[in-house]
């Protein structure tokens, strides 16, 4: 049985339908973050879980508990299900010390003072215990989040967009951070974000989630490369959608031939991603290159196809392409691509 | 498979209990002309002097504070001249001179013409003008420059610049400050008996211990409460605008103009005088007879007494009555209902209720639930005879300032601290207890403060309601004054004086703070600004 188990869960705001019948599950240990457009209901699925709002239908388990579901709601404060906001949500009135240790109040003060002591060692803020939480960097703050969250031992923690405030260039490599602090807690995690970069990169397994229902779960990569629905193909990443017709273990588009994840026949649409296309220069041409997005290590291409298509072409920067030049696009080595709908 | 029922919420039915014992007791006051409706007849000519003195206040104070509070206002806010720093603030001293306080030392110094409604006119408008001063100097600081400016430019003089842009644009709140000073004036029970001004709370006052009449005091108390509340609503309205007009006006702030020569002088000295006669005079003259009161052995034998009851009413509501608004205001927030807001909206129903109104609306379900209370342990007079009744009418009257002051500092705290505090075990008293006590010191300390100078200074509902030998500093003043013993009543209004001071030199304090020209924009200042005090009996 997974540790978590959300099951055809349901919440409402007046007409607002945020969530509908949702079901998710999270393994223990698993880190497993919830990608989603802002206003998808990825929020109120964390507030629902976490017990700060009451769900319409359906249940939601925890180690074998149930926290909310027919007649049953379990108080926030009783469900050992810790939080850590998207702002952070700091006590300003309390130390560093004092935020972390908040949660342990109900236990003797030497394992209180100990479990503090080794959860901002853990967060790496041991030399900020007395520090006051104004004082602290964003990074810091964040850190300081995430230990409070930890400290009582959590059965699960939410993570709520927990990056969105940080500066873009500090995201890199706290992100990382984060993650490596939850492994070492050996936390159940369950992240939300509208970032797919950031889920991708960050967790075990990625839920899709649109208009409160979750689209697809799987691992990065089987999120990435086989999108359920042409919707998520478009929101995880960039993505040509093509059509062809499939034979067996390959199908035959305009570009040419690309392998197929699962054998298939007749007429069908398949998700070709940017990297999965090549150029060349020289001989023929079958394309144009419109606009080039130069983002450092690699180049996005927008090209427009003599079938009148628009096609993005991702390549490394080693070697550039001007716009206005003609091109061969055609599919790159060991292009496997997913049928969407 | 339908989730939403809501379990049975404690903090909800706490808002709900505390709005019901709070304006529960005013429902009595319309049904007294239904269960008497003749009581008023045997007190026919009460009624016709009461209205008559009572419009005259209204347009004597209201006419005179306009004036004063506005013309002021537009001194210290448009214009530059020595002193303005120190002046700005002196102008709110007399917040601290009950008008009782004022009327003894007028009656002491045997003023001519001061026992009249015109007296009353006068002595009104000078210790209440300060409503209209705070509200005005706020408006004119938040209003832009350009907007002057371009006045300027389409050929007025400053002076008219300021009369047909600047105050048209501060009237909503020069409205809602003259609508407060209104509300002050009717309350007032102290300074229109002792000038033997025949108004509604005089005339409850006479019914209540001259014909021990509950039912005819009720529904001259219902007659006030109309009044007060016309103008509460005529206040709310003219804030709600004001509210508006402050958000519409951005950019630069009007920047004054230096006066020189003789304008300056008098710039300086009309205001110092104005002071000097409302707050220094009265004090240096109190103190005086103070002296020659201990000197003299003139002090009243109760003097003792009274102070240690004045000191305990006032200091066991500065707790209770606080506490009181905190849950109150912490369950609406904890139960995010819309039952438990509304109920907090009745019980502040008090603010601006009159004390007598109070006191006289409070003992009629007090002496019920005595009577059935003594039928079973014959326990006399516990309710109406003792202090109970008194702090009872004490939370009624004072509940809706404590819950100002609270309220506002309860909102800046973000509600993701509460869901923080949750999700780490808190239960809600927990998230009361560990987060919101500690964030709101300042909004407690405050609303102590000024719950406990304003039972201090409360006059009316104290007399009405008094346990025997209970009399306080407020009614020891009012007493000694009504049998012309000035120099005995000296001392104690000396104290009560003194100790109203404190809230005013806080609140100036707290502006210092925040830089002269934001005062008003900061949070603590627009609670002092917003919920003036109310009780100035």
């Amino acid at each position: 049985m997974s540790h978590v188990r959300v099951r055809g869960l349901s919440k409402s705001f007046g007409e607002i339908e945020a969530v509908r019948e949702l079901n998710l599950e999270i393994e223990r240990g698993e880190l497993m973050a919830v990608l989603g457009p802002s206003g998808c209901g990825k929020t109120t699925l964390l507030r629902v879980i976490a017990g700060f709002e009451q769900p319409d239908a359906g249940c939601v388990v925890v180690s074998d508990e149930v926290v909310a579901g027919p007649g049953r709601i379990i108080p926030p404060e009783k469900r050992r299900v810790g939080m850590v906001f998207q702002d952070y949500a700091l006590f300003p009135h309390l130390s560093v010390e004092g935020n972390v240790g908040f949660g342990l109040t109900n236990r003797p003060r030497e394992e209180r003072d100990a479990l503090t002591r080794r959860t901002l060692e853990l967060v790496g803020l041991q030399h900020k215990t007395g520090c006051n939480v104004h004082e602290l960097s964003g990074g810091e703050r964040q850190r300081v989040a995430l230990a409070r969250a930890l400290a009582p031992g959590p059965e699960l923690v939410l993570l709520d967009e927990p990056f969105s405030s940080l500066d873009a260039s500090l995201r890199g490599g706290l992100r990382r951070e984060v993650e490596l602090i939850l492994r070492d807690a050996e936390a159940t995690a369950l992240l939300v974000t509208h970032d797919q970069e950031e889920a991708l990169s960050l967790a075990d397994r990625v839920a899709v989630m649109r208009d409160g229902a979750i689209v697809q779960v799987g691992p990065p990569v089987e999120v990435y490369g086989k999108p359920a629905t042409r919707w998520a193909a478009q929101f995880v990443g960039e993505v040509n959608v093509l059509s062809g017709v499939a034979r067996g273990s390959g199908v035959e588009t305009e570009l040419g031939v690309f392998d197929l994840r699962a054998p298939a026949s007749g007429s069908v649409h398949v998700a070709v991603r940017p990297e999965q296309l090549e150029l060349r220069a020289d001989g023929n041409t079958n394309a144009e290159v419109v606009a080039r997005e130069f983002r450092g290590h690699d180049v996005l291409y927008r090209l427009r196809h003599e079938g009148g298509k628009t096609l993005l072409v991702q390549l490394p920067s080693l070697e550039l392409h001007e716009v206005g030049d003609s091109v061969f696009v055609r599919p790159a080595p060991a292009a496997v691509t997913a049928l969407v709908d | 498979m339908g989730l939403r029922r809501r379990s049975l919420d404690g903090f909800a039915i706490g808002t709900v209990l505390c709005a019901v014992l709070v304006a529960g007791p005013l429902i009595g006051l319309p049904l007294s002309f239904i269960v008497s409706p003749g009581a008023l007849s045997r007190f026919s000519g009460f009624v016709p002097e009461a209205v008559e003195a009572t419009a005259v206040l209204l347009v004597g104070v209201g006419g005179g504070t306009f004036l004063l509070g506005t013309a002021l206002a537009a001194l210290v806010s448009f214009f530059e001249f020595p002193g303005r720093r120190w002046i700005e603030w002196a102008l709110v001293l007399p917040l601290a001179m009950p008008g009782y306080v004022f009327t003894l030392f007028a009656l002491g110094l045997d003023l001519p013409g001061i026992r009249s409604t015109l007296g009353a006119v006068c002595v009104f408008t000078l210790v209440l003008y300060p409503y209209v001063y705070l509200l005005a100097r706020a408006a004119f600081l938040s209003q832009s420059r350009t907007l002057l400016e371009a006045a300027r430019g389409l050929g007025l003089s400053r002076r008219r610049a300021i009369l047909r842009v600047g105050l048209p644009l501060a009237r909503p709140a020069i409205l809602g400050g003259v609508a407060l000073a209104l509300m002050e004036a009717l309350a007032d029970f102290g300074t229109v008996n002792l000038l033997g001004v025949r108004t509604f709370t005089d005339a409850i006052y006479r019914v209540w211990f001259t014909a021990f009449d509950r039912d005819a005091a009720m529904q001259l108390a219902m007659l006030l409460v109309s009044v007060t509340l016309t103008l509460l609503v005529l206040e709310r309205l003219a804030r709600g605008r004001a509210r508006h007009a402050q958000l519409a006006a951005r950019g630069d702030v009007v920047r004054p103009v230096r006066l020189r020569g003789l304008s300056a002088a008098a710039a300086v000295i009309l205001p110092l005088a104005l002071v000097g006669l409302v707050v220094g005079a009265p004090l240096a003259q109190l103190g005086v007879w103070s002296v020659e009161s201990i000197r003299d052995g003139l002090l009243a034998p109760e003097f003792a007494t009274s102070t240690r009851n004045s000191v305990l009413l006032s200091g066991m509501s500065a707790v209770m009555v606080p506490v009181a608004a905190l849950l109150l205001a912490y369950g609406v927030r904890a139960s995010a209902s819309r039952t438990a807001a509304i109920s907090a909206r009745t019980a502040t129903i008090g603010y601006g209720l009159p004390g007598s109104v109070v006191a006289v609306a409070v003992i009629v379900p007090l002496g019920w639930l005595e009577r059935r209370i003594d039928g079973v342990a014959g326990t006399g007079l516990l309710l109406t005879g003792t202090v109970i009744g008194l702090f009872y009418a004490y939370v009624v009257r004072f509940l809706a300032l404590a819950w100002g002051a609270i309220e506002a500092s309860l909102l800046r705290i973000p509600r993701q601290l509460d869901d923080a505090a949750r999700g780490l075990g808190a239960d809600r008293l927990d998230v009361l207890a560990r987060v919101h006590v500690p964030l709101l010191r300042t909004g407690l300390v405050t609303a102590a403060l000024l719950v406990f100078v304003e039972v201090m200074k409360e006059l009316p509902a104290t007399l009405l309601l008094r346990p025997l030998g209970g009399d306080t500093l407020a009614i020891a003043v009012w007493q000694a004054t009504t049998e012309s013993l000035f120099t005995t009543a000296a001392l104690p209004a000396l104290l009560i004086v003194l100790v109203g001071l404190l809230p005013v030199a806080l609140m100036i304090r707290m502006s210092g703070r925040a830089g002269a020209s934001e005062v008003e924009a900061s949070p603590a200042g627009q609670a002092w600004v917003d919920e003036p005090e109310v009780a100035r009996v």
